[in-house]
């Protein structure tokens, strides 16, 4: 009787308990419900303030129209340094190919000047000529005329592509090559080949204290060669300059020194 | 890093010079340099080298020869070459390249493509 009446006392504290936590969780509700209702009512009030009248929305629309102006100039100022960086880079571009093009020419004449005043020796600075004028220039058949000084004559005394004796001795002062030379202008008339070996395709005179020596015939370029650059017209002065110095220098030493055994002969004659 | 060394196989003096001095921008590279064909074999098979610059008109042995003795070499067939020549047909190229020529370069050079032609064969 005792045991019936204690479970019935349980279960009656169980549902006191439930229906506590049910009013807690109602009053939660309620209160949460309120706060929404607060939460909503505050946003309406700030959407009105926002633009409750045509004078408020028309100051929206300035701010706004005057943000997009900031911008679009920002974006024009943007595209105008990106325009000149670019120039910028392109002439950049421009001057490294120029740089590059004079450090290549600077290469070539500072090789071949160097070369030509390497030596003395007669054979060798025309050796050294003809390495310049196919290496340097690129021709394929050319020749070196000398002048003689007491027939006036240009001859071909080295040639390369084809025999020395094919190519024709030319009078200072008349045709093509000896009129350059009496001149002593360098002439280039044109790049391809005439087969007319009067005619060269490059004269180039050369010139000591104002007096012809003799002069580079060039008539044929290599094949891959297809137009003179404006290397080889510096390569062109160069040799009138440099090539002829070093012809009569070395023409001078050999001469010296022919002499000078010449003297020691006769001294070592003398002394006997 | 270990030096490279690079041979150049030229006849012409001048020539020699301008390539050395195109190849002058090159860090640690050490250049030897031949007179003919036969100078340069025996310079090749004597010492290692990371690559070669050959003429072909060459008095002696020409560079063509000496292109094909190396690639039949075990020891030398893994040098780059670079044929440099006043030969500029197609067949000449042609031939070079077959005989395991890399790279084939017409005179006259510019220097600066010469510096990226070896710079590219060094590399790779």
């Amino acid at each position: 009787m005792n045991g019936g009446r204690s479970s019935v006392f349980a279960r009656g504290e169980e549902f006191l308990r439930l229906f506590k936590r049910g009013a807690e969780f109602t009053q939660d509700l309620l209160t949460e419900n309120e706060r929404l209702r607060r939460r909503l009512a505050d946003l309406e009030a700030r959407q009105e303030s926002a633009a409750r009248t045509p004078h408020d929305w028309n100051k929206l629309r300035q701010e706004l129209s005057n943000r997009i102006e900031c911008l679009e100039e920002q974006y024009r100022s943007v595209r105008e340094r990106l325009r000149d960086v670019e120039d910028e880079n392109q002439s950049f571009a421009e001057r490294y190919v120029e740089v590059e093009e004079e450090n290549n020419a600077l290469a070539n004449l500072y090789v071949a000047s160097y070369q030509l005043h390497s030596t003395l020796d007669i054979a060798e600075v025309l050796k050294i000529i003809i390495e310049i004028v196919i290496n340097l220039i690129g021709a394929e058949v050319f020749a070196i005329h000398l002048l003689e000084e007491g027939t006036q004559r240009l001859e071909a005394v080295v040639a390369e592509g084809l025999d020395l004796s094919a190519f024709p001795v030319h009078q200072l002062g008349s045709g093509p090559l000896g009129s350059a030379v009496a001149r002593g202008e360098t002439k280039c008339w044109e790049a391809t080949a005439t087969g007319d070996l009067d005619r060269p395709l490059v004269c180039i005179p050369l010139v000591v204290q104002k007096r012809p020596i003799g002069a580079i015939a060039i008539h044929r370029l290599l094949p891959q060669k297809q137009a003179f650059s404006p290397l080889d017209h510096e390569l062109f002065t160069m040799l009138g300059g440099h090539a002829a110095t070093a012809i009569v220098a070395a023409r001078l030493y050999s001469q010296s020194k022919r002499k000078l055994n010449t003297i020691q002969g006769f001294i070592d004659l003398l002394a006997r | 890093m270990a030096k490279r060394r690079i041979l150049i196989v030229e006849d012409s003096p001048t020539m020699r010079q301008l390539l050395v001095f195109a190849l002058s921008p090159l860090k640690d590279v050490d250049i030897v340099e031949a007179e003919d064909g036969m100078d340069g074999l025996r310079k090749v098979s004597s010492d290692s080298f990371d690559l070669a610059l050959i003429d072909v008109n060459m008095p002696i042995m020409d560079g063509l020869k000496l292109i094909s003795l190396m690639r039949s070499e075990d020891a030398l067939k893994e040098i780059p070459i670079v044929v440099i020549t006043t030969e500029g047909s197609k067949e000449d190229r042609d031939r070079a390249l077959q005989l395991g020529a890399d790279e084939y370069l017409t005179k006259p050079i510019h220097t600066n493509r010469v510096l990226a032609v070896a710079k590219a064969l060094l590399k790779g």
